[in-house]
């Protein structure tokens, strides 16, 4: 009982960092028609900006402000490239496509293929202790990350102007730029909005499952299992979908270990033969 | 019209020359260069198939390939079995492989299937990386599978050559038949071809298993070719290769993938006698050709011969 309870919760906490991941891929899907394929290498590369800032700094908190200002700038630039194939969907992602396949060179040129590690700030360092049940804190810290981003980017999506034009913009581009929306604006934001959260996914990622040059496949992988699962430019889409991700990626490798990977294709297989759009999505 | 055809005539001769007395005066790097080509120009032309006659830009044949490529190996190395029954069986897996794929992801379109197919690459991907019992994990597997009468390089060329071009004529005969068309029609318009009572769905889960059966053979071409595969030959670079491939060449256009296939086997080839950057550079030629090239050399030939 203990050990499916460890496993559930460590499925929520994998659950927290992948919806970190997916929320901003979403978003961009939904509101840009666009999958940013480079998601996956940002991540890796979030990861080790935030590394290296940890290590010339020492201070955990400060290397995650570094990797989100990096990739913030990052995605300005990425946006700008975007421009250049503006409303050629499938030109635009495999412009995306181009960008994962460098970033993902240009990490392994400068961190090497080795395992990194970023170290656990000293206050989660040790576990949490209720009756006979340990748990390391680090992961729930993790997990409150999680929630509250989900909390933060819903009351966003609800209660902002911005939030409402993030929607209007997923539902029907054309008529919100008829009625006269800077819709480049809201892209750029949103697109902002995505890296650092993939920043933030990185850093945290890279302490709880190390960095490492296959990373980047694995969790773009997660994210796109994800966005199928959830439906296209949803939240609770993505929360589910994260949840559903990995609690068949964690106890797959558990009863599976060698066709972990396998395991989030079933379910996947039946959403698209009966739900195309997924759970929550609407058809393009 | 005829103007063309007359330098589609020449061209081709000329091709024909150097492909068939290539080994009479090159040295043999250049031939397993040729090789090389070759092969990778039967799987830029299995995707064309797909991306430039039905519209579906497919990101899971690096995974067909590489599947079609295990099973041969597996089938030879470990299982003993002879290469000829490996080739069966490595179509056999391919066939396989791209009727599951087809039918969860034809229904898709544009963007939306562009994706699925990576996810359904990528699975095959984490498989071959996991499943070590069988794929042998990182290490792949290794063994010279390659017959007796194929061990010489140059028979080995020939070889490649005469099922290069055995497919290429098979599938430029698949596009321009009736059916070709109908995916023509498809790409134009699933609704209309819809209405006028084609079955769509068939049509195009057809569609990917011939593309399939052409990555398939490519990836045991390859397996005879290489001696070796790892879980990377099933990888999205793979895929990625491909595609650029197509688009560099031109997309809809099965001479294009042929010549794109040219350009960056050679591109691979001087890139890593300088760096061992070579993915980096394949990045950055797939954003510049989406952004300054996007129809590709032969494509944009084309477009200024008719203009």
């Amino acid at each position: 009982m203990s050990f499916f309870l460890f496993q559930l919760i460590n499925s929520l906490t994998f659950a927290a960092l992948l919806f970190l991941v997916a929320s901003g891929f979403t978003l961009i899907f939904g509101l840009m028609r666009i999958v940013n394929l480079a998601h996956g290498a940002l991540y890796l590369l979030g990861g080790y900006i935030a590394y290296a800032a940890i290590h010339l700094t020492g201070n955990f908190f400060l290397g995650i402000v570094c990797a989100v200002a990096i990739l913030a700038i990052f995605g300005i630039f990425e946006q700008y490239l975007l421009k250049f194939a503006r409303g050629v969907d499938l030109r635009q992602v495999l412009i995306t496509l181009g960008l994962a396949v460098m970033i993902n060179d240009l990490c392994l040129v400068i961190f090497g293929g080795e395992t990194l590690s970023i170290p656990v700030p000293e206050l989660f360092k040790n576990s949490l202790e209720v009756f006979d049940f340990t748990y390391p804190k680090y992961r729930l810290f993790v997990l409150f990350v999680g929630a509250s981003v989900f909390v933060f980017l819903t009351l966003l999506m609800d209660k902002t102007k911005l939030g409402a034009l993030i929607r209007a913009g997923v539902d029907d581009r054309e008529t919100i730029e008829a009625l006269g929306v800077d819709i480049s604006r809201i892209f750029l934001i949103t697109f902002m909005i995505g890296m650092a959260l993939v920043a933030i996914a990185g850093a945290l990622g890279g302490a709880f499952l190390s960095l490492y040059p296959t990373a980047d496949s694995e969790i773009l992988v997660f994210s796109l299992a994800i966005v199928i699962i959830g439906g296209r430019g949803s939240l609770l889409g993505a929360a589910v979908g994260s949840i559903v991700v990995s609690m068949l990626s964690t106890f797959g490798q558990v009863w599976f270990p060698e066709l972990s990977y396998f395991v989030i294709f079933g379910p996947m297989a039946l959403l698209l033969a009966f739900r195309p759009n997924g759970l929550f999505g609407r058809p393009i | 019209m005829t103007l063309k055809n007359h330098y589609l005539l020449i061209s081709f001769g000329i091709l024909a020359l150097i492909g068939g007395f290539a080994p009479l005066f090159a040295e043999s790097y250049f031939i397993s260069l040729c090789t090389l080509v070759l092969i990778y120009a039967i799987f830029a032309m299995s995707i064309d198939i797909l991306a430039g006659y039905a519209g579906r830009t497919s990101l899971c044949h690096g995974a067909i390939f590489g599947s079609a490529a295990y099973m041969a190996m597996y089938y030879v190395t470990i299982f003993g079995g002879s290469p000829a029954w490996a080739f069966v069986f490595g179509i056999l897996m391919a066939i396989a492989i791209s009727l599951i794929f087809g039918v969860l992801a034809v229904r898709a379109s544009g963007v939306y299937f562009l994706l699925l197919t990576l996810a359904l690459g990528m699975i095959v991907w984490g498989i071959c990386q996991r499943w070590t019992s069988v794929t042998g994990g990182e290490n792949g597997l290794r063994g010279n599978i390659r017959p007796e009468w194929l061990a010489d390089p140059n028979h080995f060329y020939y070889f490649v050559l005469c099922i290069f071009i055995l497919a290429a004529f098979m599938m430029w005969r698949f596009v321009s038949s009736p059916f070709g068309l109908g995916l023509k029609g498809i790409r134009e318009s699933e609704s209309r071809m819809r209405s006028l009572g084609y079955n769509t769905t068939l049509h195009l889960i057809m569609a990917f298993v011939v593309s399939g059966i052409g990555a398939g053979l490519a990836g045991i071409l390859y397996a005879f070719f290489n001696s070796f595969i790892s879980p990377s030959s099933v990888s999205l670079t793979q895929s990625v290769k491909g595609l650029l491939m197509v688009i560099v060449g031109g997309v809809g256009t099965l001479f294009g993938s042929f010549v794109g296939a040219g350009v960056l086997i050679a591109l691979e080839n001087l890139v890593s006698s300088f760096t061992q950057r070579w993915s980096f550079v394949m990045g950055l030629t797939f954003v510049v050709t989406m952004i300054l090239l996007p129809s590709g050399i032969v494509g944009r030939l084309l477009a200024t011969k008719r203009s």
